[in-house]
């Protein structure tokens, strides 16, 4: 019961959160600087989750070869103009490879 | 370009985070099971809070302490979605509770995959960037709870680099002025530098601050 309350109580607050843009400025458009922070959010969000996904809590989950499949998908994706998904798979590909190793 | 087109448009994007998500939602699954929480408890919190980051922190510290703590760790972990709704708003459409229905196909990777550049996003691509995504998030959790695989094979396929190479594409596409890529900075640097003193969920939220570059005027403000 104490389990089925907490998992209720994270569902609900995790909609409102989502939410909580249209619940709380309705129609109202933001003024101009603020859509220019707005712009940002999407590339920042990004950068940190990178970091995030490769560092790990503490920084304990730094792997040179997660990394580097990492930097084959973006050198796959630049410089030989893969297909997002290819490029993605050609990174998990050389992780795996280096894994094996 | 029609909201259907859009929607695919959007489904087609989200095949390599579709996949990332699958293996999470097995992950979650399998590491769900360990702890006893049974079957109904899981599936239900995937099909309808579908958050890996709160579903895993809830997973983490029920045990571990007060329920209350836990919630609430859970809970602000997502804060980022205050940050991201507000971003969302100006783009969706019709009554607010029409609104706040379709933010809930509010999560990272569709976020990004909706933003069409200035702050606007096309609403049709990040719910159909959502759906697969939601969809593998609960088929993934219920095959983790049956197969409980080992957690290390699916680091032997490289799994893990699915989510942060998908990031670093879109990141690539994303920074398309100095601005941007000085705010991307700002943020990997704010999340890189408080990882080392807090959780994974509260340094993203803190790297949204990042995004306040934008408050410094540019040219075309003269």
């Amino acid at each position: 019961m104490r389990l089925w309350a907490a998992v209720l109580a994270v569902t609900v607050a995790n909609w409102l959160l989502k939410a909580s843009g249209p619940l709380v400025l309705g129609h109202r458009r933001l003024p101009r600087a603020a859509r220019r922070v707005v712009a940002l959010v999407a590339p920042v969000l990004l950068a940190g989750l990178i970091v995030i996904e490769l560092a790990g809590p503490d920084w304990d989950g730094l792997d040179w070869r997660q990394i580097a499949g990492v930097a084959a998908a973006g050198v796959g994706r630049v410089a030989l103009r893969m297909p997002m998904l290819v490029a993605v798979l050609f990174g998990a590909a050389v992780t795996a490879g280096l894994r094996l190793l | 370009m029609t909201t259907r087109e859009s929607f695919v448009e959007g489904m087609r994007a989200a095949v390599g985070p579709s996949a990332a998500t699958f293996v999470l939602g097995v992950s979650f699954g399998a590491a769900a099971a360990t702890a006893g929480w049974g079957v109904a408890v899981p599936l239900f919190f995937s099909a309808f809070a579908f958050s890996g980051s709160a579903q895993f922190s809830l997973l983490t510290t029920f045990e571990t302490g007060s329920a209350f703590a836990a919630v609430t760790s859970a809970v602000l972990i997502n804060a980022r979605y205050l940050v991201m709704g507000v971003a969302l708003n100006d783009s969706l459409h019709g009554s607010r509770a029409s609104r706040a229905l379709q933010a809930q196909a509010l999560v990272d990777a569709s976020f990004v995959v909706a933003h069409r550049g200035d702050g606007r996003f096309d609403i049709a691509r990040l719910v159909g960037a959502t759906v697969p995504q939601w969809f593998c998030w609960l088929v993934g959790t219920a095959i983790g709870l049956v197969l409980q695989p080992d957690a290390t094979l699916l680091d032997k396929l490289g799994a893990d680099v699915i989510f942060p190479a998908f990031f670093l594409l879109l990141v690539l596409d994303e920074v398309r002025s100095p601005r941007a890529a000085i705010a991307a900075l700002c943020g990997a640097a704010i999340a890189g530098g408080l990882l080392l003193v807090t959780e994974p969920g509260y340094a993203l939220l803190a790297a949204t601050a990042g995004a306040f570059v934008g408050v410094l005027p540019d040219r075309t403000d003269r």
